[in-house]
């Protein structure tokens, strides 16, 4: 029942953009990184949603939004392995796996405070070293993903 | 235009590392050229380190060179807010070479993708340094003939001292073994043994550091422990006295040792090793002239070749 109920939340999307697989613990990190409370048009946030592959899931859709690379990256540093769901005329245009890009430009802050990046007005530039850990192109030091700050 | 700065040479191949040594024995038999002359290098100490700008100025000064620059960051605009792009982007108009050291890590790889000339990187922080470790090769190659299959012993705080890391990385491709002796507060730190293993390297770690424990060292390479590194004061006073080189500790090491220090030494190397035939750091000092002036001719493209045929010496 659930899920039918999802599916036509997604299904009754005209044109936008769904966001699933959100961990439940970081689906008002995701909102709060999108600033939905900017949105005009209609917005849905779900949280604790069966799901078969999570057990609880969140869920966002957004209506007329459609994601730039740049901002899927920035997904991708706070969820790793969330899905996004592009609709267009009703029609899902597009779905993937959203996965970490190998190279992050200018979305992560250097945790290094004697970073040049932090000291300078410049792009960082973050390098994937396995689904865990970035490295800063500057300054060389490893960072988890988990204790990632964005720019 | 291809970038020729020098930021690290950690990752630089066995040819390209035997091809600046090469070139430093050139510059060690004939230091004194006009190879430079008409070229303008910049030296940019946004830090102050006095012993590395003469070593640079001296080898630009005795290649012909001219030599602009400052050694103390208070005196220049970024004391007034200037980024260190438009300093960087000010001095390229004027020189051919800028040779930096910074205080922030990163400094010199970010300096060298905002301007067309080459940077070499004089130290960032405590991340790199690869003039000291040129230099630190060079000596290691002129007392024992080759790089390969050294036993190197570093001795002392191993886990903020920039230089070990450096060589460390640099002889990946040598097949060392490495001996790590460190107080446990000072010990490698974990990232750089992780790569010693990716790559390959052998190590081993001890904390006794005594006559019999560097019986066997090809090269015995020596370091300052500091008390400000310390968190836990009574252990500095413990170990500090546990890591100073003694003459006496020195009969039975092999005949060919060195000892190596990236100075300034304060009492870890104590002064009766000075006369010592394995004393070898102010020597390692010198070689740093030549190591530098390879890289300063590498990085404007001046090549062995033209090193070899020159016909500027000053005899």
């Amino acid at each position: 029942m659930e899920q039918n109920k999802e599916h036509m939340m997604v299904a009754a999307l005209e044109s936008g953009s769904v966001i699933d697989h959100i961990p439940t613990d970081k689906l008002f990190t995701i909102a709060q990184l999108l600033e939905l409370e900017n949105f005009k048009e209609e917005v849905v946030i779900a949280n604790n949603l069966d799901s078969q592959i999570m057990t609880r899931k969140g869920l966002i859709k957004i209506a007329g939004k459609f994601f730039s690379e740049a901002e899927i990256n920035k997904l991708a540093v706070v969820c790793p392995n969330i899905r996004l769901t592009v609709i267009k005329d009703y029609q899902v245009v597009e779905k993937r796996q959203v996965t970490l890009p190998d190279t992050l430009t200018n979305i992560v802050k250097c945790a290094n405070p004697v970073c040049i990046t932090n000291n300078e007005p410049m792009k960082t530039v973050f390098y994937r070293m396995d689904t865990q850990t970035l490295k800063c192109r500057y300054c060389g030091k490893e960072q988890k993903l988990k204790d990632i700050k964005l720019k | 235009m291809e970038n020729r700065s020098i930021v690290s040479i950690a990752d630089y191949r066995k040819d390209k590392i035997q091809y600046l040594l090469d070139m430093a024995r050139e510059f060690e038999t004939h230091p004194n050229r006009e190879l430079l002359k008409g070229k303008v290098v910049a030296t940019l100490f946004f830090e102050p380190s006095t012993r590395t700008r003469l070593s640079f100025e001296t080898a630009a000064n005795r290649l012909g060179a001219k030599v602009i620059g400052f050694s103390d960051p208070k005196a220049t605009s970024s004391s007034k807010g200037e980024t260190l792009k438009d300093t960087i982007k000010m001095v390229s108009s004027y020189a051919d070479v800028i040779v930096m050291r910074h205080k922030l890590e990163g400094a010199a790889l970010y300096a060298s993708e905002v301007t067309n000339i080459p940077i070499i990187n004089a130290g960032d922080g405590s991340n790199l340094h690869p003039s000291q470790t040129m230099l630190d090769l060079y000596s290691i190659y002129k007392t024992q003939g080759t790089l390969e299959n050294l036993n190197i012993y570093m001795v002392g705080d191993l886990k903020y001292g920039r230089t070990v890391h450096s060589l460390l990385m640099s002889m990946r491709t040598y097949n060392p073994t490495f001996h790590f002796i460190a107080p446990k507060e000072l010990e490698m730190p974990e990232e750089y043994k992780l790569y010693c293993k990716q790559n390959g390297i052998k190590y081993i770690e001890q904390q006794d550091f005594t006559e019999e424990t560097i019986a066997d060292a090809d090269i015995l390479y020596m370091t300052r422990v500091q008390r400000e590194r310390f968190t836990d004061l009574m252990e500095y006073e413990r170990v500090k006295d546990a890591y100073v080189l003694k003459a006496n500790m020195l009969g039975k090491c092999k005949e060919n040792m060195k000892i190596l220090h990236p100075l300034p030494r304060v009492n870890e190397i104590e002064y009766d090793v000075d006369d010592s035939k394995h004393a070898y750091y102010f020597e390692q000092a010198q070689n740093g002239l030549y190591a530098r002036e390879a890289l300063i001719c590498d990085v404007l493209g001046i090549t062995l070749d033209e090193v070899r045929n020159d016909r500027t010496i000053i005899k």
